[in-house]
């Protein structure tokens, strides 16, 4: 930043003055620390100064709200247009007993919806699948066919609300779900708006929940955002993850740039397959990033994203719509930093990671409940973890000013070395030939798991603090109340299934299977005949096991 | 004849893709000398008994994170006292509530560990209660 020689000159010489006092006061009153350094290991240094913005240019690398490079956000009114959008992830059970929840959040303030699908709705198993056994309705809520979907968003008006769906390989079928729903509510397409998470490459990287090998998985990904930019002018057809890719061990500066280079692998693909420019599509595409507990290092990261895709969509892509370099994101809380231990200290940790998320500048945040790390959350913990949204935006003022920790000597400083950082991680990715190269060598995949054999030795050794874990440990117990999910939803699941299958026109079904698997095979996109498929009611696993039929199955190598 | 080394396998059955403690774990392992066997996710309890038997292991550890435990954990035992396998020690982990560690114990999981246990704890249980089968 730019400082006149006169002021460098009284940095320069008030920091030796300083560094000789620390030295002094080291030697009768050392420091209670060997090293400090932030959650993910970088070592802080004790002062930051001018000296340490040198070369970073005021107009160029800071900025304006609103303007190239979007270091201090998108929005040119920051907060005070609106606040970010409280979207708290939920599912649970059946499709009713989470239509019961999302009611109720909206009802307290919540103004944006976001769906948790159980783990065989994830796979693309349908409830009554061998796979699923055990599964069904326990980490989030179970939908097999467009009934189910009607019923998980019964009495909620489409054309107002928008809904995130945390969907991977059956993206394209839950989307052709909500889609042919909004038709049968009387709802036009480009008017419904929400997100599908959509990002394949953070699963083989990251969260393990793939169908297909990583190839198909990503044209698929292209069908949809092609599908989207003609026909769902408001849905984000993709949400680029960085919040697994933390969860499973990264550093943030890991997360930052692995999410960044799925982005480019994304374009890439799509700007190969599809006779679109990037600035048709560029715009519908979001992010989702972890806030972590380390304050300062979460907001720099998110800070330093910005300001990255900025740089990667304007000279990479050539993109010239300003909306194209607009990285906009979700926030979500980090569920690795909660403890079972001592579960209400969460609510603290979540507090200051949402701080975080807010002062990064998100558009979009969930704020994990205190008993997340046990079970699904209670109708209890999920209302604080809301309200601690609320207190943020609506009473401490940290909307008020926009981007309040700009300039700052440490904030500046630090966010230029995460992106200086994150930018020779994409560097060495281009050199492996692209994500899809590197994840098949295992890269992201082992460099991830370093991180978090080292981060766990920290905790075993104490040198990293998780309070009431490996420090500050008690042995009373203040447990929280656990919500459990009955087997018996599971048995209602595969009951329901099994009579539709008996109601429905099988040869409708065979029919629309018959039009995907043609789709998967000439290149024709196959989102229109995934709606055609889902309202003909065949089920989620009867449309994937065309797409593990027509491209294959990827199984996890188990690198550790 | 020297003891060969203790031989285990980490397994993730059901669908749960939450592999961060599986991988630590079976790195951990095998920094303590163990001959490890990873399966990866998405296995189903079948797969694991069949795996667990061909490699000849001593023990298995289960991970799972999704509430799938109780289902999935008693189901492995049972597959391997049918293969006559019952020699081989099962444990478990992950997100376990304590209420359902008698269920548990009872349906022949021989430990529990959850979020906080240390690795040295893990390790130290395997060297106590396994000796490397000649």
């Amino acid at each position: 930043m730019y400082f006149s020689d006169e002021t460098q000159k009284a940095s320069r010489k008030l920091t030796e003055q300083w560094q000789a006092n620390v030295q002094n006061t080291l030697k009768t009153n050392p420091d209670w620390k060997n090293r400090f350094s932030t959650v993910s290991d970088l070592d802080i240094k004790r002062l930051y100064t001018p000296e340490d913005l040198q070369n970073t240019d005021f107009a160029r690398d800071i900025g304006a709200p609103g303007e190239f490079p979007y270091l201090r956000g998108n929005q040119v009114t920051g907060y005070r247009g609106q606040p970010w959008t409280f979207r708290m992830f939920s599912g649970m059970g059946s499709a009713e007993d989470t239509n019961r929840r999302w009611h109720l959040l909206l009802r307290e303030g919540q103004t944006g919806l976001s769906t948790a699908f159980d783990f065989p709705t994830l796979m693309g198993y349908d409830s009554d699948s061998p796979k699923a056994l055990g599964e069904v309705g326990k980490c989030g809520v179970a939908i097999d066919t467009l009934e189910d979907f009607l019923a998980l968003i019964d009495n909620i008006p489409l054309d107002r609300v928008t809904t995130s769906m945390t969907i991977n390989p059956p993206a394209t079928v839950l989307w052709a779900m909500y889609c042919a729903a909004a038709e049968i509510k009387g709802v036009p397409l480009n008017q419904i708006g929400g997100t599908i998470q959509n990002d394949m490459l953070k699963e083989f990287i990251a969260q393990k929940t793939f169908m297909c090998p990583p190839e198909p998985s990503v044209r698929l990904i292209s069908d949809t955002v092609e599908f989207g930019a003609k026909y769902v002018p408001r849905w984000n057809p993709i949400s680029i993850s960085g919040y697994h890719i933390r969860e499973a061990g990264a550093t943030a500066v890991q997360e930052l740039a692995f999410t960044l280079r799925d982005g480019i692998e994304y374009v890439e693909d799509i700007l190969r397959r599809k006779k679109m420019s990037v600035d048709d599509f560029a715009p519908r595409l979001s992010f989702f990033f972890n806030a972590h507990i380390d304050l300062f290092e979460e907001i720099c990261k998110l800070r330093a994203a910005r300001r990255i895709w900025a740089k990667v969509m304007r000279d990479r892509f050539g993109a010239k719509n300003p909306r194209s370099l607009w990285m906009r994101f979700h926030v979500q809380t980090a569920g690795c930093s909660l403890t079972a231990q001592q579960p209400y200290n969460n609510v603290v940790r979540t507090t200051v990671e949402a701080l975080a998320a807010v002062l990064g500048g998100t558009q979009s945040l969930h704020t994990n409940s205190l008993d997340e790390v046990l079970c699904l959350p209670s109708e209890h913990a999920v209302e604080i973890a809301l309200r601690t949204q609320q207190i943020l935006a609506e009473e401490t003022g940290v909307v008020n000013t926009i981007d309040p920790l700009a300039g700052s000597y440490f904030v500046e400083s630090l966010t230029n070395e995460m992106e200086a950082k994150a930018w020779e991680y994409i560097e060495k990715i281009d050199a492996m030939g692209g994500m899809i190269a590197a994840i098949e060598r295992g890269y992201p995949q082992m460099e991830i798991a370093d991180a978090a054999y080292a981060f766990q030795r920290q905790i075993d050794a104490g040198e990293k603090i998780m309070v009431g874990v490996n420090k500050y440990a008690t042995e009373a117990q203040h447990p929280v109340p656990l919500v459990e999910i009955d087997e018996k939803v599971g048995e209602e699941q595969i009951r329901r299934l099994k009579d539709l299958r008996r109601r429905r026109d099988s040869r409708a079904v065979s029919q629309s299977l018959a039009d995907i698997r043609a789709a998967c095979k000439n290149g024709a996109n196959v989102m229109p005949h995934c709606i055609a498929a889902v309202k003909a009611l065949a089920t989620e696993q009867e449309i994937c096991d065309v797409y593990r039929e027509v491209y294959g199955e990827y199984r996890d190598p188990g690198l550790y | 004849m020297p003891e060969r080394k203790i031989r285990v396998m980490v397994a993730k059955p059901g669908l749960d893709g939450h592999d961060r403690g599986a991988r630590i774990l079976a790195r951990c392992f095998r920094d303590a000398g163990f001959e490890v066997i990873y399966t990866g996710c998405h296995q189903t309890p079948e797969q694991v008994a069949a795996a667990a038997i061909q490699e000849d292991v001593d023990l298995v550890g289960l991970s799972c994170l999704s509430g799938a435990h109780r289902i999935l954990f008693p189901r492995v035992v049972e597959l391997l006292r049918e293969k006559n396998a019952s020699d081989i020690t099962v444990i478990g982990g992950g997100i376990i509530p304590e209420q359902d560690f008698p269920m548990l114990y009872d349906a022949g999981i021989q430990a529990i560990f959850t979020p906080g246990a240390s690795l040295d704890s893990i390790v130290e249980w395997v060297r106590t209660h396994i000796r490397g089968r000649n």
